[in-house]
């Protein structure tokens, strides 16, 4: 049981690791060109696992802000994974012992979260534990080569790989939008709210942590509004 | 004056754990309002279509080779193909439109 959600895990986690390679090599060679040192660059990825809030927090690091600018900028980039977070609480397996909460909560981020929350029924924290032993080292390693040297992959392979994450986010929210109406609704609903962030004028100053907290408030709440998710799944009713 | 570099990892990471530990350490219960309950629902798939889309454009060497790249993981999508299929299945897209663009005046 454990052993197949870890395996299932570690395949799901194949993508997320080559997409945080690439991500993480561009990481890396900011990171050194900015002048931090190559152990200090994978200390950071190996702490915080999180893309925007690495890059935002690099910034920081090489202006030289304040750690209450550093705190701050962190809480409101990465607040998106509150919701996750709170999602996930719902959808653990029940009765687990309380440790297993503090390491699943390690390896919230965007992706691993997208994989999880694609889970049937119940989530095994062991899922989470396969995904973030592949995702981990890729997000590491790839920080590792990008600091160490800039020119390590050829660029076509980096552009390359850019894509992979989001095709896995497809291969997550496409398939249920095709027999769930209100789903297919929230998909393209969210799609155009953050086309309109990104585009508008004024609108796109607004940063991509913020961007995501409020498509996804604002979607996911108009969308619990007008179609409420019946009861359905466990706890299955006396009544109905 | 001059910051410490451990100290600034010390605060990125310390702010960026407590916002993911927290939900989960702090909500045990199940929760029960409907509204919430479908909120939670819909959040997974809202969440990963904002970040999705546009970014997906942006995420490669051109424009050209993005678009590709998000129809073929669409349709991949569609078809339901595992998570890692779809994702190779746009890589490939992308890598071979960037070589024929190589070759485009």
């Amino acid at each position: 049981m454990n052993r197949e959600n870890f395996g299932r895990g570690l395949k799901d986690g194949i993508p997320i690791g080559l997409g945080y390679f690439a991500v993480a090599f561009t990481f890396g060679m900011m990171a050194v060109s900015g002048g931090l040192g190559t152990w200090q660059a994978v200390l950071i990825s190996l702490t915080n696992l999180t893309s925007a809030g690495q890059f935002a927090g690099l910034d920081i690091i090489v202006a030289g802000g304040s750690y209450w600018e550093m705190a701050l900028t962190q809480l409101v980039i990465n607040l998106r994974y509150c919701l996750m977070s709170f999602s996930l609480s719902q959808k653990l397996v029940r009765g687990i012992p309380q440790i297993h909460r503090y390491f699943v909560a390690f390896g919230v981020t965007d992706e691993i979260f997208g994989v999880s929350a694609s889970q049937e029924g119940r989530l095994s924290p062991w899922y989470s534990y396969g995904a973030m032993c592949v995702a981990i080292p890729g997000w590491s390693l790839g920080t590792l080569a990008g600091a160490v040297s800039g020119n390590l992959l050829p660029p076509f392979m980096v552009s390359a790989m850019g894509i992979a994450i989001y095709g896995m986010f497809l291969a997550v929210i496409i398939p249920p939008s095709k027999t769930n109406r209100a789903v297919l609704g929230v998909v393209i609903g969210a799609m155009a709210v953050s086309s309109l962030f990104a585009y508008v004028p004024v609108l796109n100053k607004v940063s991509s942590g913020f961007v995501i907290i409020i498509t996804t408030l604002l979607v996911a709440g108009i969308a619990a509004c007008i179609c409420p998710v019946e009861e359905k799944e466990e706890e299955n009713s006396n009544e109905s | 004056m001059s910051h410490n570099v451990y100290i600034y990892i010390l605060v990125m990471a310390g702010v960026t754990y407590l916002v993911r530990m927290l939900p989960l350490a702090l909500i045990q219960k199940e929760i029960t309002s409907p509204f919430v309950k479908s909120f939670l629902f819909y959040v997974p798939y809202a969440c990963l279509a904002a970040m999705t889309f546009p970014a997906i454009l942006t995420s490669t060497g051109s424009i050209v080779s993005a678009l590709v790249g998000f129809a073929v993981a669409l349709i991949a999508a569609y078809k339901e193909k595992s998570l890692v299929t779809v994702a190779l299945l746009a890589c490939c897209a992308v890598f071979i439109v960037e070589r024929i663009l190589a070759f485009l005046p």
